[in-house]
């Protein structure tokens, strides 16, 4: 339990110090950023069909 | 200053310059030679069975696709002093991060398990068992990480990487026709036209030339190595000639399989090997041991790359120069991902081909991302200075990595949907 508790607090940690990116939030930046969030939706969407369209088959 | 005089000043300043390189060349020369994995091995036997040398020259425009997105990372490593996984943290946030971390430790994971196959398939031809093949390697790989220095562990990796040039005296042992090479090989040429089939072995050859896990390995094998900005210039040197060596070692195993297996289907580099020894017992036996070393090579790189990773963004102590008290969870990781990964082909009827589909499709979604990242963190000025992307290096940069993720996904997808490009 000890153990799983310090895991939780050191993924706390990590994802305080990472809070914010320090990369310089350009134009490009963005753009990128938000073409890469569609990209891989629409793949996860991909995945999940196939998930599905093969469990229908089983 | 007479001519001997001259010649010998010349001469000094050359053998300084191979003894610079000499200490700064690993990291690019062992990711580029990794990267012909078991997986590469197969696909490149695969090209040339099917295709003959037709196809040898895609295979040398790939040379310059594997460095431009590789000397990136050298550049990275040397300015910033972090790994992959810990530059997209800081520059991109927790949500990338944890994004590219997981996606890291699934599809290194799945490799790894298809380099054990391949290791296991090759070593099965000499009568190895399947079980003692999965013990001696996580056994030899356990002590090559263990010796507690950065320098030795590369130096062993170099000498499995002299042992993937097997290919070449193979290749000359079946005694394959120049004229054919050169005419056949050396001339862009789709032969039959842009089928499916060529279509999805062209996709496959680029798919193992870059892989996630290189982006990953080498630049924190930079970091770790402790490669500064002056050695920029040798570090991507030595990228450059590991993408030519390992494209030459590509280009040697389809002479190999075009002059003897040409149109035979092979579904794996073992087929290919047991297929060969019919034919030429030594060089089956040559393309055997290469498989196993190709195994053996990416194994050793990928297992890495994922506790370099870890270590990184958990705040461990991560270097192959500590000792296993000083760095437990390096070490750790390392073992937990190696054994785990060795056990899977031990499991009677375990889902092999699931897992080669899983490796192309979760790759598919970490690639682009990484690669998105390595061009916005080279063109992070305020972090590289100097060292940023030129216009030209970004043009390049761009149009390579634009073609890699269309090609990549489309690789991806027709892995999920076989009919869908017919």
């Amino acid at each position: 339990m000890r153990t799983i508790n310090q895991f939780i607090n050191k993924i706390r940690e990590i994802n305080q110090r990472y809070a914010k990116p320090k990369v310089e939030m350009s134009r490009a930046v963005k753009i990128s950023l938000a073409v890469l969030r569609v990209y891989l939706f629409l793949l996860v969407v991909l995945m999940v069909y196939k998930f599905i369209t093969v469990m229908n088959v089983l | 200053m007479d001519f001997f005089s001259v010649l010998y000043y010349r001469f000094k300043k050359v053998w300084k310059a191979v003894r610079l390189y000499l200490v700064i060349a690993g990291p690019g020369l062992v990711v580029m030679i990794a990267d012909n994995d078991a997986g590469g091995i197969t696909t490149y036997a695969a090209t040339g069975a099917k295709y003959g040398y037709h196809l040898i020259w895609f295979l040398l425009l790939l040379i310059p696709v594997a460095y431009y997105v590789q000397e990136m990372t050298v550049r990275l490593g040397a300015v910033t002093k972090r790994g992959h996984a810990e530059a997209i943290f800081e520059s991109f946030g927790a949500f990338w991060g944890w994004f590219s971390l997981l996606d890291l430790m699934i599809v290194d994971w799945l490799t790894l398990v298809t380099e054990f196959v391949g290791m296991s398939a090759a070593l099965g031809i000499f009568g190895v068992p399947v079980w003692l093949t999965v013990i001696v390697v996580v056994l030899l790989m356990s002590i090559i990480v263990l010796n507690g220095r950065y320098w030795t562990w590369e130096k062993i990796a170099l000498g499995f990487c002299l042992l993937n040039l097997i290919y070449i005296p193979a290749a000359f042992m079946v005694n394959p026709s120049l004229s054919d090479i050169a005419g056949q090989g050396l001339i862009p040429n789709l032969p039959g036209g842009l089928t499916n089939e060529l279509f999805f072995l062209l996709m496959a050859n680029i798919g193992t030339t870059i892989a996630p896990w290189m982006l990953f390995f080498q630049q924190s094998s930079v970091v770790d190595k402790g490669l500064q900005e002056k050695d920029i210039k040798m570090g991507k040197l030595d990228t450059f000639i590991g993408s030519i060596i390992t494209v030459s070692i590509a280009i040697f195993i389809v002479i190999v399989t075009g002059t003897l297996l040409h149109g035979t289907p092979i579904d794996d580099a073992a087929t290919a090997a047991k297929l060969l020894m019919k034919t030429n017992h030594y060089v089956g036996a040559f393309m055997a041991i290469g498989l196993f070393d190709a195994g053996l090579l990416g194994a050793i790189c990928i297992s890495l790359a994922s506790s370099w990773a870890f270590g990184e963004i958990f705040g461990w102590a991560h270097s192959l120069n500590t000792k296993v008290k000083e760095a437990p969870w390096f070490y750790v990781s390392f073992f937990i991902t190696l054994a785990t990964a060795g056990v899977v082909p031990l499991i009677p009827g375990a889902p092999l081909v699931l897992i080669t589909l899983f490796v192309q499709v979760i790759a598919v979604t970490l690639l682009p991302a990484a690669l998105v990242f390595l061009i916005l963190l080279l063109n992070d000025k305020k972090t590289m200075g100097e060292y940023a992307n030129t216009r030209l290096q970004n043009i390049v940069s761009t149009i390579i990595v634009v073609s890699i993720i269309i090609l990549s996904t489309m690789y991806g997808v027709s892995a999920l949907f076989p009919n869908l490009f017919q």
